[in-house]
């Protein structure tokens, strides 16, 4: 397809004060529900990349967006992507910016090349390159918004993450709910900052309501009971159940140096006594029920 | 020569680590140590590495050269205030300073110090 | 070399690395750029140690080199590249090299496995007589 990409590319050189004003005229009449964007960054953005594109267009053989000829008008598209992103528009108004480029361009083609069949390939080259590259807009477009998202989660995580100071020098963090590896980073993190600020020697890592384990998840435990014991600290995995005691044998974790207890009371108990506390009855039962306002 | 001050606490040795090491003052640390332990008659060693913000497998070794001389010179070691980001990169790193005893602060360090060699 | 190789590189600082004072600089640098690229306390003193691993190599059995420092750009995602080169006798048996616990100088033998732990990509270029290049990137996860 070299021709019609050196006939493509020649074309927008050509008219491309031409093209980038009816371009810029159009993008102005899109009406958006998210506001505006500034106008001489619309036409900066628009001004390189039009000519960046023509420069790509001229030097790839084929339109390969990957290929380094491209890197420019990837970068642009990816700039102005991420600011909208961050802006709060949608993806389909992102994407149009790229789109509203065919009228113009499709014009121009269709003035200039006289032949039906050199006329059909550039129309098709011009239509792939164009589609792509809005593609690849909706793409970076989607991975800001999975990066603040991410962001904004792990900030959550981070106010929330329930590390409990369940007895003075003993501390316990009940995991609750699924966990992928950064979570588990985060919180692991978080019980080691809490057991240097809190002076505690024990830390009870109670997995009670966490449903399943993987490998990872398990190398995160494990690494973390490491660092803690790194620090002059130990831990107690409790809330083991049935299920994640075969996952764990079975991805063959060596939980050889970790005390294990089935449930977090057992766990507290062993802490307890650690810590050279001890929990005795008095002999006097509280009665089952205590009748209010009586 | 600028070397890293030895305090002495009654049978007890402290070293705070506060700067960032470069090979030489790392090697005077030890020679100086092992002097003072004789010197001293300690019975312990408290090397407190809370101002650190790095721990590579250099200082990783230093530290456990330290807590074998002082063994060899019966007097125990233990290494306190570790950070957690240290603690996280150790255990990456592979490093496991096996056979140093550690604690969460100096007076942590010192109690386990106390009750080791009482 | 091959590692983000389409990366865009945005601050470059070479690093000479000949003593143990050398070293201290490397770190402090390191700190400051990784800081810069916004990572994490953690991911910080991960790329830091790995630096010191391999800084220390360099000037111990490279006979000395330098270091570069990179922060680069990759689409959306930021990083640090650290090249460590040395004209040094070279490696003779990469694999082993890399073996943990191996170690030719009375170290721990965790300067290379460890740095490789330590980061998200790590490329060793060395062969006897040739010196030595190594290359890790440590990207920035969001």
């Amino acid at each position: 397809m070299k021709d019609s990409n050196t006939t493509l590319a020649a074309i927008i050189r050509k008219h491309e004060a031409d093209i980038l004003a009816e371009w810029l005229r159009l993008q102005a009449e899109v009406r958006s529900p998210h506001g505006t964007i500034d106008e001489a960054e619309q036409r900066s953005a628009s001004r390189d990349f039009l000519s960046a594109l023509a420069k790509a267009v001229g030097e790839q053989s084929a339109a390969d967006l990957r290929a380094p000829a491209f890197d420019r008008v990837r970068e642009i598209l990816t700039d102005i992507s991420t600011t909208r992103a961050r802006q709060g528009f949608s993806p389909s108004e992102t994407a149009t910016f790229v789109f509203l480029l065919k009228q113009p361009l499709f014009a121009r083609l269709r003035k200039d090349i006289a032949d039906g069949q050199g006329l059909a390939d550039a129309l098709w080259t011009a239509t792939l390159l164009i589609d792509g590259l809005g593609l690849f807009t909706t793409e970076a477009f989607q991975k800001t918004r999975e990066e603040v998202i991410q962001r904004q989660q792990r900030e959550l995580l981070e106010l929330s993450t329930p590390v409990v100071e369940l007895w003075e020098g003993i501390l316990a963090l009940p995991l609750i709910g699924t966990l992928d590896s950064g979570r588990t980073q985060v919180v692991m993190e978080s019980l080691l900052e809490k057991i240097v600020s809190s002076g505690s020697e024990l830390a009870i890592i109670d997995i009670t309501g966490v449903p399943t384990v993987d490998t990872l998840v398990a190398q995160h435990l494990m690494k973390t009971v490491a660092a803690a014991r790194l620090m002059g600290a130990d831990c107690i995995i409790s809330g083991i159940r049935p299920q994640i005691a075969q996952t764990i044998v079975h991805l063959g974790v060596d939980l050889s140096q970790v005390v294990t207890k089935s449930s977090l009371a057992d766990a507290f108990v062993v802490a307890l006594a650690r810590t050279g506390a001890r929990v005795e009855g008095r002999g006097a039962a509280i009665p089952a029920s205590t009748t209010a306002g009586a | 020569m600028e070397r890293i001050p030895i305090l002495r606490m009654g049978r007890f040795l402290l070293v705070t680590i506060q700067v960032d090491m470069h090979d030489q003052l790392a090697l005077t640390l030890q020679d100086d140590l092992t002097q003072r332990i004789v010197k001293d008659r300690a019975k312990g060693v408290l090397i407190d590495i809370s101002s650190l913000d790095v721990v590579d497998s250099f200082i990783g070794r230093m530290i456990s050269n330290i807590a074998g001389m002082s063994r060899v010179l019966d007097a125990q070691t233990v290494v306190v205030g570790m950070r957690p980001a240290v603690a996280i990169t150790l255990v990456e790193l592979g490093l496991d300073l096996a056979g140093v005893r550690t604690a969460l602060n100096v007076e942590k360090g010192m109690a386990l110090l106390q009750g080791a060699t009482a | 070399m091959a590692l983000g190789e389409q990366a865009r590189v945005d601050t470059r600082d070479e690093v000479a690395l000949r003593s143990g004072e050398d070293v201290v600089r490397l770190r402090q640098l390191v700190r400051e750029r990784a800081i810069a690229v916004g990572f994490s306390l953690v991911d910080q003193t991960k790329v830091v140690t790995a630096s010191s691993e391999l800084g220390r190599n360099t000037i111990q059995y490279g006979g000395g080199g330098k270091a570069l420092i990179e922060t680069v750009a990759a689409g959306a995602r930021r990083g640090l590249r650290l090249a460590f080169a040395d004209q040094g006798p070279g490696i003779q048996d990469i694999a082993l090299a890399m073996k943990d616990g191996y170690t030719t100088g009375g170290g721990l033998g965790l300067g290379l496995s460890g740095a490789k732990r330590l980061s998200d990509e790590f490329d060793i270029v060395s062969a006897p007589g040739q010196g030595t290049r190594v290359t890790i990137v440590r990207w920035k996860p969001y």
